[in-house]
Formats: structure tokens, C-alpha cells, sequence
């Protein structure tokens, strides 16, 4: 699998986003992040209706290598939650861009997608952390 | 603990679980004629509680059990059997002298609930390892009730909240640098806080100008670890301290790295307000399967009202438990703590005296530097000072040969050894954390460093010799992830 998704944004904690329309995101972790991590064991995600803010934790990954923290995005409500990851995360492993996708929020504030990086940016953010 | 046999006729034996081994009637015991009125169970358990089938238990016979458990028991590794670096966890002998004393029928044969008045030698003796624990720190007093190191900065934290709460302050984020162990943010979010992460510098110490962003009104504290994770003793401590405290913050001291420091440096002079010791690491009394562990936590005088009770205190000339602390968190651990264990630490304080435990860190310290830089040459070293009781090395190069640090670690099985933590910290790529200690000979130490050289030289001219390690143990990669996605946590016989 490519990198990085042209048509997504991402973040500096390696979740991308996919704006789904004016006022829907949907989110997940990046190819770079799910490498980084190994096999994916677990995972913990926020339930639908809870409120996520802007750069903290909304839920926790865990591999055999380390449990990390999944940092939202955006400010807003959880509108969909991916469940089939409770009893297969591997999915993020296999597919991070897309059977991967962990959570839809619904945006408080639209203009914090302009604070996300572009593909191209995202790219050579990672190239530099690696 | 993972386990290793060096010879190979031995792997083959005694794989069968001793439920395979089971054949019917056959019994290990032979019970004298019962000699009162037999009862139907059913006559005084309510069915509830009565199990409906069996339970199918094993039947084998004294000499099988023994022989299965004896053999079992040889596939453990532990300081006792050979070398173990896991870095952070000081695995360093436990004197066998610790043993002797703790079995003393005055300390053995003791009961929680005796008056106070027939115990004064084990209340002595909690007394004066709560002075000399608070000596070693610089603290001003010390409990003993934590069970554990974890135990210990959960209650560090719930003192430091009572603190802020008494003075009607409401402070809830505590601030822990990336380099931490995983055990900081975990205490932070059992007392009801929350973590905020703050970032290290390019040379591995807290960010300086990074924590000055961070702190503010609802800091309610910074842990650290010092030296730190990558046995880096942070020299911007001082002024850390004051950042902190000038934000109307506390400090807690991860005592996880103290075997660094004994006799050396305290970290009360060094500006913090909580301490935890883990008595298993540095203290030298029985670590991982074979603990219990003990977390003693010591305070500076303005979190004295909020130490767990009971305290063991000294009136006169008697020893006494006081129950009498309005403001104490409460009890943290059912009676004294794990008290077996604190005498063994007591007795090993003892032994050594203040010259030896300096002695100690002196010889942790020498012995890290010393194979920090013969490995050097062979693995990269990405933070190159002088290290404390431990450092961490990058699998980086052997990466390019396609050996992950994974394969290195599994590699140094067939030597014999425990390999040392990987993957800790997470800011270092393919770490591998190495912690000697001082009770490791010159020759061990040596044998070590051979061993990881030729690891070194494998993954340039031979990578499979070690991608495909361990090749002497009794079973060779297990599958990790199999196991941590669908575990298996109960025998089932197959039909």
C-alpha cells in the first residue's frame, strides 16, 4: 500500500482524515503509524456521542510492541464507530486507509482541517521522523 | 520470563502438559481412614455453589509430579542462573543473607493483629527502614504500605491531590516527559488525573523550554525518572524544580532509576516533594515471579498529614502504629505492607552502610559506561555522554542487513542470556535498553559483550543465523500476536 492517500489530510500523530462532506470527517491511523507499530492487537475507541477535542486522546492502540494513545484530529461528537476493529484490528494493518478507518466525528470547527497537513506535506513529515 | 536449555537431548523431554499425563486412578496420596461422621456435601453447600460435573483434575503419581515441576523449574532463567540486563528492571543479586533474616521466627512467625508491645523488634525494624529509606532520599518521612513500584505513584498521587484539595486548589494534569515508563501515566489516570506528555530535547533530557509551555494553574505535578530511561541523569534538574514549583506544581521522583544515585545525589536536595523506591529493584529483594515487591513513598514535610496509616512511630521507647491521621489518604495495603520484603531490604541497607550502597552505584555506574563503550564500536550509541546505571543502544545498522532488534534480543537466548529491554524507550528506533548492574563480574560482563560482537557480526555476513534465532531453547519464536489476539487461557481436553 502507497504511503500516503492524495485526497486525505493528516496529522502531526499520524491520523488521517477523509472529509466526508461540509460537516462529517472520518478518521483513522496512517500507513507510516500502523508500520511503526507491528501487529496490531488491540484497540480502544471513544463510544458514538462522546465528545473528542483537537490533539487528545480519544482512544488507545496497543501492538505487541507498545500501546499508544490515538489523538483526535478535530474538535467534535463521535458519530460512527468502526466495531468490526474490536474483534479484528488487524485491519488496521492490512488496510489502514480504508476497512481501517476507526471513528466518523462530526466537526465543531471546520477550520481547524486547515491546521492538517496535506499529502505531500504529511509525506515528507514522516520521511523525517523515520 | 523467557526461558532457555542449553542442551538440546534435554528439549525433546517432558513437553507433555500434566494434564496429558494423566491416567485414571492413579494418586499421589494415600489418606488414613476418615475417623468422623462422613457428610453429603450437598447437606450444607447450597447447589448454587457446587460445581455440576468433576473437576478433572490430574492423576499422576508423587515421583511424575515431582519430576515434571523439577523439570519445568530448570527451564527458568533467572540472576541466580545466569545474566539478565533487562535495562530499568535492576536485576541484581539478591543476597542470600536477606533470606536467613527474614526467616527469623521473630520476623516469620508473627501475627498482623499481635499487641504492639510483643512486637517491638519487627516495629523497630519498620521504623528504622522508614528513617533510613527517608536518609537515603532526602525526604522527610517515608510509608511502606505500597506493594509495588505502580502501587507507589498511585499513592504519591493521591497525596499530592489531598495537598492541592486541602489548600482548595483544583490542579488535576500531571506532566511526564516521552522518555517515561509507562507505569507514570497509568498511576496519573487511576488517581482521577490527567497526563499531559511534554517532549524531550535532541540530546534525551526534558525539554526545557517545552515544559515551561505546559505547566500553568491546573498543574498538579511533574514525574520524573533521574537518571532517565536512557540512563541520563538530567542536569537541568534544578531549574525544573523551579518551573514546576513556581507554577504551584509538586515533583515526584520515579524511583525506578535509583540504583544510580545511592550515596551520590538525593532527590529531596534535588528539589522533589515524593519519592517512590522500588525495594526489588535497588534493595535487592526478589524481582518479577518471584516477589512480592515492595514501594515505599517518601514525602517532604508538607505532605506529611497525608501519608497512609498507620505510621510506625517512636514514643519514648516504644514502637507504635499511629492510626491517628485526620488527613491521611487512608490505608493503601491491607495491614503493614509487604512486610517479609521490607526486612530484606532492611537487612541489605545493613550490610552494606552507607560507604557500600555508594560503593553500589559507583560499580553500576562503571559497569555501564564500561560496556556502553565496548559496544559502541559495533552498534549505534544514540546519545553519547556518559551514562549512569544504564544506556541505550540503536539496532539501526543491523536494521539495514534487514535483523531487527527483535532478532538480536531472541539471538542472545542461545547464549544463555536474558536479553536486555527492547523497544523502551519508544523514542529510540530499535532500542535495546542495557542495564549490567554491579553485582556482574568483569568476565561476565566481557563474555556478554563477545556475545553480542559476534550478534553484530551475524547480521553483516550471516542476517538468518539471527532473524531465524533462538535455535537452542526449547521452543523458538512463539507467535506474539496469535497469542495476545486470540489467547488460550484454559486447558481443554481434546476428545
Amino acid at each position: 500500500m502507497s504511503q500516503v492517500q492524495a485526497e486525505l489530510k493528516y496529522s502531526k500523530e499520524h491520523e488521517w482524515v477523509e472529509v466526508l462532506d461540509n460537516e462529517r470527517v472520518r478518521v483513522g491511523i496512517t500507513q507510516f503509524a500502523q508500520e511503526q507499530l507491528g501487529d496490531i492487537v488491540f484497540i480502544e475507541l471513544p463510544e458514538q456521542g462522546a465528545t473528542v477535542k483537537v490533539n487528545e486522546s480519544m482512544g488507545t492502540v496497543e501492538s505487541v510492541k507498545a500501546v499508544s494513545d490515538i489523538y483526535s484530529p478535530v474538535s467534535g461528537e463521535i458519530v460512527e464507530v468502526n466495531g468490526e476493529l474490536e474483534e479484528a484490528p488487524e485491519a488496521i494493518n492490512g488496510d489502514a486507509y480504508g476497512a481501517g478507518w476507526m471513528v466518523v466525528i462530526k466537526l465543531a470547527d471546520a477550520a481547524e482541517l486547515d491546521e492538517l497537513m496535506t499529502a505531500e506535506q504529511y509525506e515528507a513529515f514522516s520521511k523525517e521522523e523515520e | 520470563m523467557l526461558n532457555t536449555i542449553p542442551k538440546a537431548e534435554q528439549q525433546q523431554k517432558d513437553k507433555a502438559l500434566i494434564f496429558e499425563m494423566s491416567k485414571p486412578g492413579r494418586v499421589s496420596y494415600s489418606l488414613p481412614v476418615c475417623d468422623v461422621p462422613e457428610v453429603e456435601v450437598t447437606s450444607i453447600i447450597p447447589s448454587d455453589f457446587l460445581r455440576e460435573a468433576p473437576a478433572e483434575l490430574p492423576e499422576v503419581s508423587e515421583l511424575q509430579l515431582m519430576r515434571h515441576y523439577t523439570e519445568l523449574s530448570k527451564r527458568n532463567h533467572g540472576v541466580d542462573s545466569g545474566f539478565y540486563p533487562l535495562g530499568s528492571c535492576t536485576m541484581k543479586y539478591n543476597p542470600k543473607i536477606n533470606e536467613d533474616v527474614a526467616r527469623y521466627p521473630g520476623f516469620a512467625r508473627i501475627h498482623p493483629y499481635q499487641p504492639e508491645e510483643t512486637v517491638q523488634g519487627a516495629l523497630q525494624l519498620m521504623y528504622e527502614l522508614q528513617e533510613d529509606l527517608a536518609a537515603i532520599t532526602g525526604m522527610d518521612a517515608v510509608t511502606l504500605q505500597s506493594a509495588a513500584g505502580a502501587q507507589g505513584e498511585w499513592t504519591g498521587l493521591m497525596m499530592i491531590r489531598a495537598y492541592h484539595e486541602s489548600r482548595g486548589e483544583k490542579r488535576t494534569k500531571v506532566i511526564v516527559p516521552d522518555s517515561a515508563h509507562g507505569t507514570n501515566p497509568a498511576s496519573a489516570s487511576v488517581a482521577g488525573l490527567e497526563t499531559i506528555t511534554v517532549a524531550s530535547d535532541a540530546n534525551g533530557f526534558v525539554d526545557v523550554e517545552a515544559l515551561r509551555q505546559v505547566v500553568g494553574p491546573d498543574t498538579a505535578a511533574l514525574m520524573l525518572t533521574n537518571p532517565n530511561t536512557l540512563g541520563l541523569f538530567e542536569k537541568g534538574i534544578v531549574e525544573i524544580a523551579e518551573i514546576v514549583h513556581e507554577a504551584g506544581g509538586l515533583l515526584y521522583y520515579d524511583g525506578a532509576n535509583a540504583n544510580a544515585i545511592l550515596g551520590k545525589a538525593r532527590p529531596g536536595d534535588m528539589g522533589f516533594d515524593v519519592v517512590h523506591l522500588n525495594l526489588h529493584k535497588t534493595f535487592t529483594t526478589p524481582h518479577g515471579g518471584g516477589g512480592p515487591g515492595s514501594g515505599p513513598v517518601g514525602v517532604k514535610k508538607e505532605l506529611l498529614p497525608f501519608l497512609p496509616k498507620p505510621m510506625v512511630i517512636k514514643e519514648d521507647d516504644m514502637y507504635r502504629l499511629d492510626f491517628d491521621r485526620p488527613q491521611s489518604i487512608g490505608r493503601v495495603k491491607a495491614y503493614y505492607g509487604n512486610f517479609g520484603i521490607n526486612v530484606r531490604a532492611y537487612t541489605y541497607i545493613r550490610t552494606m552502610g552507607p560507604e557500600g550502597l555508594r560503593l553500589v552505584s559507583e560499580n553500576a555506574v562503571l559497569n555501564a559506561n564500561y560496556m556502553m563503550r565496548k559496544l559502541a564500536k559495533h552498534y549505534d550509541l544514540p546519545f553519547d555522554y556518559v551514562c549512569k546505571h544504564e544506556f541505550v543502544l540503536s539496532g539501526k545498522r543491523q536494521k539495514k542487513q534487514g535483523v531487527r532488534t527483535l532478532d538480536i534480543a531472541k539471538r542472545l537466548l542461545d547464549f544463555g542470556y536474558h536479553p536486555p529491554t527492547i523497544y523502551f524507550p519508544l523514542i529510540v528506533e530499535e532500542c535495546l535498553m542495557i542495564e549490567p548492574t554491579e553485582t556482574e563480574s568483569k568476565e561476565t560482563l566481557d563474555e556478554f559483550i563477545e556475545a553480542m560482537i559476534q550478534i553484530a557480526q551475524e547480521a553483516e555476513v550471516t542476517p538468518e543465523i539471527v532473524q531465524e534465532a533462538p535455535h537452542h531453547t526449547v521452543v523458538s519464536r512463539l507467535d506474539e500476536v496469535l497469542a495476545a489476539r486470540k489467547p488460550v487461557l484454559r486447558y481443554t481436553k481434546s476428545e
